[in-house]
């Protein structure tokens, strides 16, 4: 599983709120087809840190970046201030803590990543429509009532739905913040067992404050705390034998 | 006593100032109401004989029996057209502008602060503004366009401030959702900003309405006539192209000029005329309310988050 190959490569990132210095000198890799987890206490910056990676920083002003994220395979520095954000996240999605689908039919908040791109061709949307909900184990759910308002399923169906609009573009990265803090026990399980799906088709980093949820899902894990990247390595390393005090501490539940 | 009454008496004394204070809302809300539904009585009596197909159908007249409202209810309506044709454009993009484009810098702050004033000022005010530039400098005339720009000023500050309203109400989530997905900022207002905010941007287009319409200070001073017995030409024609702006250039009067000309002659029969006109425009006034919220009830009810 080491043997793979980088799909980005966060180089010593540092992140301001105005003067607050929220991520510091932060490097690590991210693999292709493969699951990363950020995990740590609240406030460590493992959201801020995930925000990165689709420059949603930038919708805000007073918001600095340091360091680079490289993505691969054209080596491109994301943060870097030539980069149009937009460019950024037409290569890399988002899923969000709650689910937040557009008050439109569940087709159209499907289809609004590629409406975005001027795609309006009836067919290639119906295709990658009834993909993405396919992908996001959706599909057979909501096949008949494609029209009615996404509001009308439920919060785990709702959630699924954020995954497959975002799975629609094709990204190259899928980012999870927290998908299933706003969730029942039973849609978390489904969207855990559906990252796990996804990873054969896009590389995914998710940030989660539940690490059985860290330890199921992925194959990294990156323990983070003040804004500092304390540990990163292979989950079952992370979880078994950490390297640090600190993380140990943390995931035996004595701290945090 | 035991404990659980004297939990009893604490509470029973606590709530007399639930009744104290419901005795002094209803009897707030009461004054309010009791004075709006006294004038409309009072009005309806003095009228509502004088309400009939003819009324609606007449031009003005030397005599009070023959007299009708027709150039007063077209020329409120057409000066309604007129004011949101202008208004709601410029209304909803400067809201949108505010809130979504804008930064946030003393400049903005600056804006904010005058449109909150513009607001207050006085409708006469508006009326000279009008004269001076609309009437004269732009040579626009005593006409419907003339009013229909004076009163889209007017309700502008009212347009923006419920657009704005509106769109912050939308959460912060659907924005970053749409970003998310590579949507420009553009592409976030047509597709979400605009339609989403529709509902309450109606509400207050339409209560703006609702205020222009009684006005009379600012038409008066623009130059609207007092007494016009001819209607102005019709937007629709029977040869091509159909459509004509000509009555946009029309000289015009309004349903409140119309009270004011009628409440202003000795003769008591006009007097009544003056109260039929009036239950007609407060009736025009409870309608647009009525559709506002209608509308933002029906709209709504589609949107959720």
């Amino acid at each position: 599983m080491v043997n793979t190959q980088a799909k980005a490569e966060v180089k010593s990132l540092s992140f301001y709120y105005g003067d607050f210095n929220a991520l510091k000198n932060i490097s690590m890799p991210v693999y292709d087809k493969r699951v990363t987890a950020l995990i740590g206490p609240s406030g460590c910056g493992k959201s801020t840190f995930l925000r990165s990676f689709n420059r949603m920083h930038d919708l805000y002003p007073g918001n600095r970046y340091e360091g680079e994220i490289r993505l691969y395979p054209d080596d491109v520095n994301v943060l870097a201030a030539g980069v149009d954000p937009i460019e950024v996240r037409m290569r890399i999605s988002m899923v969000f803590q709650k689910p937040n689908p557009f008050p439109k039919s569940i087709y159209e908040n499907v289809a609004y990543g590629l409406r975005v791109r001027g795609e309006s061709r009836r067919v290639t949307l119906n295709d990658k429509v009834e993909e993405a909900l396919r992908s996001a184990a959706l599909w057979e759910e909501v096949k008949d009532r494609l029209q009615e308002p996404a509001f009308n399923l439920s919060g785990g169906q709702q959630q699924r739905l954020c995954i497959a609009r975002a799975l629609a573009t094709d990204p190259e990265i899928l980012l999870f913040d927290e998908p299933t803090s706003a969730l029942d026990p039973i849609a978390t399980a489904s969207i855990e067992e559906l990252i796990h799906d996804l990873k054969t088709k896009v590389t995914i980093v998710i940030v989660t404050h539940n690490m059985q949820q860290a330890a199921r899902v992925s194959d990294y894990t990156a323990y983070m705390y003040l804004g500092e990247l304390i540990e990163y390595g292979v989950t079952d390393e992370i979880f078994i034998k950490p390297k640090k005090k600190q993380t140990e501490d943390y995931i035996t539940g004595r701290f945090g | 006593m035991n404990r659980i009454d004297e939990i009893r008496v604490l509470i029973a004394r606590r709530k007399r100032w639930d009744t104290a204070f419901v005795v002094c809302g209803v009897i707030a809300l009461m004054i309010g109401i009791l004075t709006f539904v006294t004038l409309f009585v009072d009005m309806a009596i003095d009228g509502l004989p004088r309400l009939s197909w003819d009324f609606f159908t007449s031009f003005p007249s030397r005599r009070p029996e023959q007299a009708g409202i027709l150039s007063a209810w077209v020329g409120s309506t057409l000066v309604m057209v007129a004011t949101a044709f202008f208004a709601v454009p410029l209304g909803v993009a400067a809201g949108i502008y505010l809130e979504e484009y804008a930064a946030k810098n003393w400049v903005t702050d600056v804006i904010e602060i005058n449109i909150t004033n513009l607001a207050g000022v006085p409708s006469i005010i508006y009326g000279l503004l009008a004269l001076g530039l609309f009437v004269y400098t732009f040579g626009l005339g005593q006409s419907i366009l003339s009013a229909g720009l004076t009163l889209a000023l007017l309700i502008l500050p009212v347009v923006i401030v419920a657009t704005r309203e509106a769109i912050r109400s939308i959460p912060q989530g659907i924005r970053e959702g749409a970003y998310a997905l590579g949507a420009t900022q553009w592409q976030l207002c047509k597709d979400h900003i605009v339609p989403y905010s529709m509902p309450g941007i109606l509400t207050g287009v339409i209560i703006g309405m609702a205020r222009a319409i009684g006005e009379t200070a600012p038409i008066i001073t623009i130059g609207a006539l007092t007494f016009i017995a001819f209607l102005p030409p019709p937007p629709v024609q029977p040869e091509p192209p159909f459509i004509s702006f000509e009555w946009l250039f029309s000289p015009f009067t309004v349903m409140p000029i119309q009270m004011f000309n009628w409440t202003s002659r000795p003769e008591a029969a006009f007097h009544q005329n003056a109260a039929a006109a009036g239950f007609v425009l407060v009736l025009m006034t409870l309608a647009m309310n009525g559709l506002a919220i209608w509308l933002r009830y029906r709209l709504r009810k589609k949107i959720k988050w």
